[in-house]
């Protein structure tokens, strides 16, 4: 185990979360560590990615989700009513399953964002432009067409600007919801790259299908089965040496 | 191997051929018509096309003229239907692609707004002959463009909505993931992606205007004399088609064949226009 103290990021106490009537977490108790990446696995429907987007209130968008429990982030409870839901998304950046170009040029992209809270001069907007794509390992690819569609980039391309428009707006939460499951091997490994990279300045949670990934990329792994949080641990402990029998029959591939 | 042309094949490969030739034949008739009407309308209409039709009034039985005045008060009225209802309409097909996901409120307003896309225009004019023509004591343009407007505003209303709800879900959640608030969403990210579909929907709501007689018969009726004022009676070309058309007089009669090519060539023209301006789109996507 670790020696080192941990510092929490976000930490879910009881939390349960709910599509219509159908229970989709189950008493969810989590702390997820400052500075560190966490992955979440478990087969498909486990709950992983529902799990995720509680963090940033993206289910808030659909009237018949709901969610019950605490979620804190940096010991706030995200729910309280003095907390602005945009303010909140500002600050916990998410990137989805499908790159996600808005329909403007790869330069408005990731001004889009920034706009939003900051002002910047021409300027400083093109500096920030230019950090958040190298941020991304896209600067070099695309700094002479910066003006050039969004959309008329390749998939790994767009992925990883829709990581650098993340970056922009400079949360300090990364939420990945499978961000390389539509990318080619090539720019996985460059996205999985560019995760280890972005965990020196950001607290990372990635939601993956791939254990391998998993594995290579996070420092702690959380597997997820029906809807319940099964185990939690070191990425190291939970591949070598599982504590929970369901745990270790989906590593070792009985349960998909 | 199997026996490959036994006689389920055969049935089968039989029925295709004869659902086949019934949808060939259909589609024969379809355009055989449509070709007899259009050949019909250009001979006679370029026939009596002139540049007279353009500069001059509408003439009495038996004078000279043209049809400047019925074009100019068409174009008036279908520009005033269409500022009037556009903004309506886009922002009532807003309303229900955006923010009318739970509640009474939004589906009550399709329902409505559907019934409102499919009634006869003949009993939009007489509605607004009572509400506008009859308050007032007199038809005017402007009754004209109130009708003209509320058969704008279905139409934009469902074309919006359903372009708007083309935009994928997880376009609207990357936006708002960065901390943008819902209109911004909305207003910045939704509009752009749908923008062909909308401008589309409303070109094909001006087209529809264009030849509408029945709401203008009732409100905005009809004027002889070259008018601007949108407070007077005003004449239009599907008006003034009808009335030429129906009388007995040869040289009115030839003055509705031109007016009916050209309202045929500006829808012709709008939808063509229209295609384009999705094509376009599609492709850049």
């Amino acid at each position: 185990m670790t020696t080192e103290t941990l510092q929490s990021k976000i930490k879910t106490n009881n939390l349960d979360f709910y599509y219509g009537k159908f229970h989709a977490l189950k008493n969810v108790n989590l702390d997820i560590p400052a500075s560190k990446v966490t992955a979440f696995i478990g087969p498909s429907g486990c709950g992983k990615s529902t799990l995720l987007r509680t963090f940033n209130r993206m289910y808030e968008l659909y009237p018949k989700q709901r969610v019950e429990g605490e979620i804190l982030l940096d010991g706030n409870d995200i729910h309280d009513k003095g907390q602005d839901i945009n303010l909140l998304r500002a600050k916990v950046g998410m990137v989805f399953q499908k790159p996600t170009p808005f329909p403007m040029s790869i330069y408005d992209n990731i001004a889009f964002g920034v706009k939003l809270y900051e002002s910047l001069s021409k300027r400083d907007m093109d500096d920030r432009v230019e950090w958040a794509l190298k941020k991304a390992a896209l600067w070099s690819e695309v700094k002479d067409k910066l003006n050039q569609s969004g959309s008329s980039l390749s998939g790994g391309q767009q992925q990883r600007l829709c990581i650098a428009r993340c970056v922009a707006v400079k949360p300090n939460v990364l939420l990945l919801d499978e961000p390389c499951s539509a990318l080619d091997p090539i720019s996985t490994a460059r996205v999985e790259e560019l995760i280890h990279e972005l965990k020196k300045d950001y607290t990372i949670v990635i939601v993956t299908h791939n254990m391998q990934q998993a594995a290579r990329v996070s420092d702690y792994t959380a597997y997820m089965y029906l809807g319940e949080l099964i185990e939690f641990n070191n990425t190291n402990d939970i591949f070598i040496k599982p504590n929970d029998k369901r745990t270790e029959d989906y590593i070792t591939g009985r349960i998909s | 191997m199997m026996e490959f042309n036994n006689t389920r094949y055969k049935k089968r490969k039989l029925f295709n051929q004869v659902a086949m030739s019934l949808s060939m034949a259909t589609v024969v008739i379809a355009l055989f018509f449509l070709s007899w009407i259009l050949f019909t309308l250009f001979s006679n209409g370029f026939e009596y096309l002139s540049t007279a039709v353009f500069t001059e009034s509408t003439p009495p039985p038996g004078g000279t003229g043209g049809l400047s005045n019925a074009i100019f008060g068409s174009l008036l009225m279908v520009l005033f239907a269409t500022l009037i209802g556009t903004p309506i309409g886009i922002l009532a097909g807003t309303y229900l692609a955006e923010y009318g996901k739970s509640g009474w409120l939004a589906p009550t307003t399709r329902f409505i707004n559907d019934i409102l896309l499919s009634a006869p225009s003949i009993v939009i004019g007489l509605f607004v002959y009572e509400i506008a023509v009859h308050q007032f004591g007199h038809f005017s343009g402007w009754a004209g463009s109130i009708a003209l407007s509320l058969i704008v505003i279905p139409v934009v209303v469902r074309t919006t909505e359903n372009m708007m709800l083309l935009v994928p879900n997880a376009l609207r959640e990357a936006a708002a993931a960065l901390g943008a608030p819902y209109w911004k969403v909305t207003t910045i990210v939704v509009y752009r992606s749908a923008k062909a579909g909308i401008l589309t929907g409303l070109l094909l709501a001006i087209a529809r205007i264009s030849g509408e007689t029945a709401p203008l018969l009732f409100t905005a009726l009809n004027n002889q004399f070259w008018n601007t004022d949108m407070a007077k009676p005003m004449a239009s070309l599907a008006v003034v088609i009808y009335q030429f058309a129906l009388s007995p007089y040869d040289d009115w009669q030839q003055l509705a064949w031109a007016g009916a090519l050209i309202i045929t060539l500006f829808v012709l023209g709008l939808n063509i226009l229209a295609r384009t301006v999705f094509r376009q789109e599609q492709v850049q996507r």
